[in-house]
């Protein structure tokens, strides 16, 4: 469904890891295109309804590319760029703040 | 020229609010709103349906907000039977935090006057750290006590807002969005509305323009002080649900986003956000929950108040051409089931609800 039209000649890879699975772009790309170009639609559920959600505006304003990112939940995928070794998982419904981890602070 | 039976001219919390009201009394109603241009604080308020500290001094004014509140959950019922759109009400009791002493002490003085004033009718609880602790999760130790009082709700003030304008239409009622009111005349016991592209006529009309009433009231015999107060406000990503009551300074939305606010600045026609007075909100919420230090804002904005000098809602009607009315309040969501229910209905008699007698603009000549 979705094509490169930027020629990837020259430019080197990067590897980031969706759900575990290896996926290589060429550097400077952000992580919702790596994840669209390795054929994933839905990248979140949303935090009331549990619906599917994809990337729709691609420039930060709509909130619907959110993943988790090295253990940090609803980052944006569209303006994050893709790093070596990046762990990126999907955002599973609301994310947890513990109450608790304040304490004692 | 269009005719009707009421115009309201603000399509804003009050105006919308009213023409609802007007239009299910059955009367031919036009809505005119300006647009985004304007100044809207039904577009970037905090959301609390909120009767504690309201009406120190005015038992009316106290009266009048408990009645509103009261009348909330059954409001919310009924536009969502209307329109399908679910507004999000909760009613589960507010608090207020206080991170001194001191504040405390004053926080307890101003809800004992309420609780007095108004004959027992309003209900409050002063809490210490440990019994708030119970009920807040994560509060943090900075905070010294509050006050709670049950009768304290909130609400989604954008989908009040679409609720109601989609009701008004649904009863028929006829929108002029992008239509600033330039002009207004009294011709032979009836109205006309002047906006940039039309005239319409009514031989109601209620002024509910916000900030710009002060401006369009006198047009029509009638004084309406009203000055802008900026609130800046700082949204988190949505997370999990914890915070099961609003308070003054931190709600969650149901959607699970946390709502910081809000703050309070006389800085003239200004609407836009300042570096300083986020960071004081920002302090001020991890003072109460600490653990929202790790929550990212996604968005900020700033609004202006609709405030008045005492700081209570001004209803005036005008004597020199009866059937021309102007409202005006800092708490038009709180107020939303009055001005839809009651007020809405005694302006369909030509009067005003003798309950809010005293809220015309008269009082700020009294000697
Ligand atoms: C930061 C902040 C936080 C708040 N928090 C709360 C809260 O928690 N709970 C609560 O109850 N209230 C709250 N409020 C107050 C509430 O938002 C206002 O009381 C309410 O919006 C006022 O309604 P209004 O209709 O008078 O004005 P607005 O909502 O501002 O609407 C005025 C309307 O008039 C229109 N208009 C202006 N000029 C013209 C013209 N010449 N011709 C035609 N139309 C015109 C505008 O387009 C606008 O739609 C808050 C307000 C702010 C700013
Ligand atoms: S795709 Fe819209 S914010 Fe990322």
């Amino acid at each position: 469904m979705l094509r490169r039209i930027a020629p990837q000649g020259g430019i080197a890879g990067v590897t980031l890891y969706f759900e575990g699975a290896a996926v290589t772009v060429p550097a400077g790309t952000t992580v919702a295109a790596a994840l669209l170009q390795a054929g994933a639609a839905s990248f979140r559920d949303t935090a009331v309804t549990g619906s599917p959600r994809g990337p729709y505006c691609m420039m930060g304003v709509c909130f619907d590319c959110l993943v988790e990112i090295d253990g940090q939940p609803n980052r944006q995928a569209c303006l994050t760029v893709a790093l070596n070794g990046m762990r990126v998982e999907r955002q599973r419904g609301a994310a947890l703040l513990d109450p608790k981890a304040g304490e004692g602070a | 020229m269009k005719s009707f039976d009421a115009i309201v001219v603000g399509g804003g919390m009050l105006g919308a609010a009213v023409s609802y009201g007007l239009a299910r009394a059955r009367l031919r109603t036009a809505l005119v709103d300006e647009g985004d241009v304007a100044f809207r604080a039904a577009r970037g308020n905090f959301g609390l349906v909120w009767v504690q500290s309201k009406g120190d001094g005015c038992p009316e004014y106290a009266a009048w907000t408990r009645r509103s509140a009261d009348d909330w959950a059954e409001f919310a019922r009924e536009l969502k039977d209307r329109t399908g759109v679910d507004v999000g009400h909760s009613r589960k009791g507010g608090f207020d935090l206080s991170f001194t002493e001191e504040d405390l002490r004053q926080r307890e003085g101003l809800m004992t006057r309420l609780h007095d004033q108004a004959g027992g009718a309003f209900r409050f609880e002063m809490l210490d750290h440990r019994q708030l602790s119970e009920l807040l999760p994560g509060l943090g130790p900075g905070v010294v006590g509050g006050s709670f009082c049950p009768l304290d709700g909130h609400a989604n003030s954008l989908y009040l807002l679409r609720a109601l304008h989609t009701a008004f239409q649904g009863l028929g009622g006829a929108y002029f969005p992008g239509s600033a009111v330039t002009r207004l005349a009294a011709k032979n016991g009836a109205f006309e509305v002047e906006t940039g592209y039309q005239t319409l006529a009514a031989g109601r009309v209620v002024l509910a323009a916000g900030l710009a009433n002060r401006d369009l009231a006198p047009q029509l015999g009638m004084e309406m002080p009203v000055h802008p107060l900026r609130g800046q406000i700082m949204v988190t990503e949505r997370v999990r649900p914890f915070l099961d009551h609003p308070t003054a300074h931190v709600r969650q939305t149901v959607e699970g986003g946390l709502l910081l606010g809000d703050s309070k600045e006389d800085v003239g026609f200004d609407d836009g956000t300042t570096a300083p007075v986020m960071k004081e909100i920002a302090r001020r919420a991890t003072r109460a929950f600490p653990f929202l230090k790790s929550a990212r804002i996604v968005r900020a904005w700033g609004a202006l108040r609709v405030m008045t000098p005492d700081g209570f809602p001004v209803y005036a009607r005008s004597a020199a051409y009866p059937g021309a009315f102007a409202i005006a309040c800092h708490s038009g969501v709180t107020l939303a089931a009055a001005h839809a229910g009651p007020m809405a209905d005694c302006i369909v008699g030509g009067r005003l609800p003798d309950d809010v007698a005293v809220l015309g603009p008269e009082r700020f000549h009294a000697a």
